[in-house]
């Protein structure tokens, strides 16, 4: 431990400024949106009330944005989960300096800033293949680095996998495609699940790539952004805090399932240290008769 | 049933008779586990053809070869229940659920589980997912059941309990059976036949008396059971057996395969057929004599193990005498003689010993 | 390859093999090569395409070089972008420092999510709450005011002031991850050896904490450049049109001035930028490629 009271201290002081510039800006902003003031601000305050919701759901761009943008999250899972999976698979079993290779090239995306990917993409679809920017090029250029994420989660979970599992099935008789969809897949279900979730929050909060590849369509954040500089009443801040709220609720209830479900399985564990010595004395008495 | 190979290392060629139960058996690294693989079909060989019921199994995958593994591990799919785990290899065949449920069933009496059928694979202690597998495979009516070392991370107890019931499934059924493991005790006493292995080369095939009292190598001689070493140079061979000139004088026993006069040989004599005895250098009767000095005991129970000081660089002499009740107490140093009879040793080429 | 086909059989191997060319080539590798070509070209109308005046050309970097407000701009972004690094360096590192080292393990992770739930929210959201704070009539200037330390209210956002702070902000946690990551490792015995032998606070830091924090800094300053350097919302939003970013312009090149071929040679010298900082960032701190640890 740091040696001397002072420094605690002086930690602990950091460690609240800290905090409360983390958690302020949220704070304010959440409670701005029930100032009456046209405005965005919490001084002066000119008076509470709940109109700014009323205006953020007469807002029928907000929704046409809102709309893109579940799209765009939708078309991305389903590009991206299946790609991503049958990478993951395959790098697995791959060896070598081509996998190696590979496997850079394949996570070069999340390293390249976000406004070039969708500018290549822009160029590319639209030049060359007489592609506009719209919901087609926002869902491939944003596919291009979240298929990498879903590949990385995959690829944790295959490494838990015990593979004399997928030999057990061809011995028996399956041919791959039934080894893969009755004993590889169920163990892979839930990574592919949580892979589909993080793709589509992804692609719903992603700024960069979106704002190039648009076109004449709106993602949600984009439009927020752009009702910032144009046109800004505290709706912003409801749709903000909505976000917000959504999001706190989600991470608690992520929080809550994890624990259960690690509760569940120190439960199955502890009944198997009990169970096996009980059925080993079962076998014992059975050898000796 | 016959097949014959170059594994990468070695070759095997030898033929495993339809219903038999075959063991082979050998240290680890032995290349037991790659020939399992080779007849599963999970490796082609580089040299030389598998043939099983007369077919060659050469380009058929292993889901199509009429094998069944047993994997070390077992690989019970742990997302499936009992039922569906053995019922999984007629499920890929298109066999419809009830029929498929009947024949786990059935299965699940032969192997004395039936009210397991619904059970998850977690629920289960090691004995008893060890049936599982064995239905499991026997459910896709195999004509060669594959074993690889199942029993080894079993208890004692539970290991032995194991052995009879194999055997028993394995007469009942009439499969043939191919196991493989590195504990002597369970290949002989499990297998009609035995094939000793090391270093990918195949050291003797035969029943368990074959190899336990007429091993064909050293390897095989010194792997099977325990046994005494005699190291020496052959003066004769005669009728059958030969005369060794060791450190401890010339002693006689069985001539081995490919014992020639003037070579270097080992004299094999197993602990228990050893005899304490009084009286001169040679007996009257046949018997060989050595005289050594006592090194160490150790009481076993239903036996003693007394250690006599071997050859100089050499490992010690044991003799076995079973609890009669008048074991003598013998100090380190007193000097004894032991006998045996020439038909009790075996005479060999010297050769490769397995490690201690 | 072969060892995938034996796995998984011919048509499984077949799907992935497409799928993977598809996602790398098609998705990955082209678009890159296309932009980079396409900077090189004149921007032509449509039927010029493939006739004579098609060539490759250097004009459009070129023009970078002559305007000096672009030019300007794209120092600007450098510096700050450094700026910004070396703030939340200095920013994160006692915290990283805190959560690696001092914090007892059960604490651990009620603060690590106290840190990951700003996060979650949306990078737009967290600057607009930034923009109300900084306002003319907002509520620092207010605090200010009240506090007596300015007479007058602050336009913190008609320079760069307002886009460095919000930028600090929002991409605080790639830097303190990498850190935190990295100083967790240290075998706390050192710092207490340190100690031991008499080292004050700051040269156990400098000796001992540091060193073995060197990725961690790396990869983090490598993260927040590259955010920074590439963030278009940030200065959007809390700049003036005085304290553009180079982001903006290109944008302006795609959008206002549709010169989608200047656009792009403007996007690939970011890109260079970018890949320039993290070769020097690794000679600097001798770091290798293994920092994909998100």
């Amino acid at each position: 431990m740091n040696g001397g009271r002072a420094t605690g201290l002086l930690m602990r002081i950091y460690l609240w400024i800290f905090f409360i510039y983390l958690f302020g800006p949220l704070v304010i902003m959440a409670v701005a949106t029930f100032n009456s003031s046209r405005f965005p601000t919490v001084t002066p305050w000119l008076g509470t009330t709940l109109k700014w919701f009323a205006a953020l759901a007469a807002d029928n761009q907000m929704w046409d944005a809102l709309v893109v943008s579940l799209i765009v999250g939708a078309g991305v899972i389903v590009v991206s989960v299946p790609i991503g999976t049958g990478a993951a698979l395959m790098l697995a079993t791959m060896q070598g300096r081509i996998r190696t290779f590979l496997y850079g090239v394949m996570v070069s995306p999340l390293l390249t800033p976000g406004v070039i990917i969708g500018i290549s993409h822009l160029v590319y679809w639209d030049r060359y293949f007489g592609i506009h920017g719209g919901i087609f090029v926002l869902i491939v250029a944003q596919s291009s680095f979240i298929i990498a994420y879903v590949m990385l989660m995959v690829m944790a979970r295959l490494q838990r996998f015990d593979s004399t599992l997928e030999e057990a099935a061809l011995d028996l008789g399956a041919n791959h495609v039934q080894m893969f969809r009755r004993v590889l897949l169920p163990h892979l279900r839930p990574s592919i699940l949580a892979a589909s979730v993080l793709a589509f929050l992804q692609s719903f909060e992603n700024f960069n790539t979106s704002l190039f590849t648009r076109g004449l369509d709106n993602t949600l954040t984009v439009y927020i952004a752009s009702k910032v500089r144009t046109g800004l009443t505290p709706a912003v801040n409801a749709l903000g805090l909505i976000l917000i709220v959504v999001t706190v609720v989600g991470a608690v209830l992520y929080e809550v399932l994890r624990r259960r479900e690690r509760a569940r399985a120190e439960q199955a564990r502890r009944e198997a240290l009990v169970e096996r010595p009980l059925r080993r004395l079962e076998a014992a008495a059975v050898a000796g008769s | 049933m016959r097949f014959g190979e170059v594994t990468a290392v070695r070759d095997v060629t030898l033929g495993i008779r339809a219903g038999e139960f075959f063991s082979f058996l050998g240290p680890s690294g032995c290349g037991k586990t790659t020939l399992l693989r080779l007849i599963s079909g999970f490796m082609e060989p580089t040299e030389g053809v598998i043939r099983i019921g007369g077919r060659d199994m050469r380009g058929i995958g292993p889901n199509k070869r009429p094998t069944a593994l047993i994997f070390q591990n077992l690989a019970l799919f742990p997302l499936m229940t009992v039922a569906e785990n053995i019922a999984f290899g007629l499920e890929v065949r298109g066999v419809d659920k009830e029929t498929r449920r009947k024949k786990a069933l059935e299965l699940l009496e032969l192997v004395a589980m039936p009210e397991a059928v619904d059970r998850k694979i977690s629920q289960l202690s090691g004995g008893q997912r060890q049936r599982v597998a064995v239905a499991r495979a026997l459910a896709v009516e195999p004509k060669v059941m594959l074993l690889d070392e199942p029993l080894s991370a079993l208890d004692l107890k539970l290991r032995q309990h194991m052995r009879a019931e194999l055997r028993a499934i394995q007469r009942r059924t009439g499969v043939t059976f191919v196991y493989i493991t590195h504990d002597q005790g369970e290949a002989l006493t499990m297998s009609d036949r035995v094939a000793v292995m090391s270093r990918g080369v195949i050291q003797q095939v035969g029943d368990s008396a074959a190899i336990y009292d007429r091993p064909a190598t050293p390897f095989v001689a010194s792997f099977v059971g325990e046994n005494n070493w005699l190291f020496g140079t052959v003066r004769n061979v005669a009728g059958g057996h030969a005369v060794v000139d060791t450190p401890f004088g010339p002693l006689r026993g069985r001539a081995g395969p490919g014992v020639a006069a003037g070579g270097k040989a080992i004299l094999f004599v197993r602990p228990e057929r050893l005899t304490l005895v009084d009286g001169g250098a040679t007996g009257p009767d046949g018997l060989n004599r050595l005289e050594a000095a006592v090194s160490h005991a150790d009481f076993e129970g239903n036996f003693a193990n007394i250690f006599f000081s071997g050859a100089p660089g050499r490992r010690d002499i044991v003799l076995q005498l079973t609890n009669d009740g008048a074991i003598p107490n013998l100090s380190a140093g007193t000097r004894r003689r032991l006998a045996f009879q020439p038909d009790h040793a075996v005479v060999l080429p010297e050769g490769e010993l397995a490690s201690e | 390859m072969r060892e995938v086909v034996r796995r998984y059989g011919v048509a499984l191997t077949g799907y992935m093999v497409l799928a993977c060319l598809a996602w790398t080539l098609g998705l990955i590798v082209l678009p890159e090569l296309m932009m980079v070509d396409y900077s090189f070209r004149p921007n032509l109308l449509f039927v010029e395409i493939g006739g004579p005046k098609d060539v490759h050309t250097l004009a459009n970097y070129e023009t970078l070089w002559r305007n000096t407000i672009h030019l300007s701009i794209f120092f600007k972004t450098i510096w700050g972008s450094a700026l910004v690094t070396v703030v939340t360096l200095v920013m994160c590192y006692p915290l990283a420092y805190f959560l690696g080292q001092v914090v007892a393990a059960d604490r651990l992770s009620t603060y690590l999510l106290m840190l990951v739930v700003p996060f979650w929210i949306n990078e737009i959201l967290r600057t607009f709450a930034w923009f109300i704070i900084l306002a003319y009539q907002g509520p620092l200037n207010a605090l200010l005011l009240w506090l007596g330390l300015t007479a007058e209210p602050i336009r913190f956002m008609s320079g760069d002031g307002g886009v460095v702070l919000g930028m600090a902000y929002a991409y605080l946690l790639f830097m303190v991850f990498p850190l935190y990551n990295a100083i967790e490792t240290l075998d706390h015995n050192q710092i207490e050896a340190a100690r031991d032998l008499g080292a004050p606070t700051w040269r156990i830091h400098w000796r001992v904490v540091v060193p073995h924090a060197k990725p961690g800094i790396a990869v983090g300053c490598i993260m927040v450049f590259m955010l920074t350097a590439s963030s278009y919302a940030v200065p959007a939003i809390l700049g003036g049109p005085s304290s553009r970013w180079f982001t903006q312009i290109i944008y302006d090149w795609f959008f206002e001035g549709q010169n989608w071929n200047q656009g792009s040679a403007y996007a690939f010298i970011l890109l260079l930028l970018c890949i320039g900082f993290i070769l020097v960032m690794m000679r600097l701190f001798k770091v290798g490629l293994a920092d994909i640890a998100k």
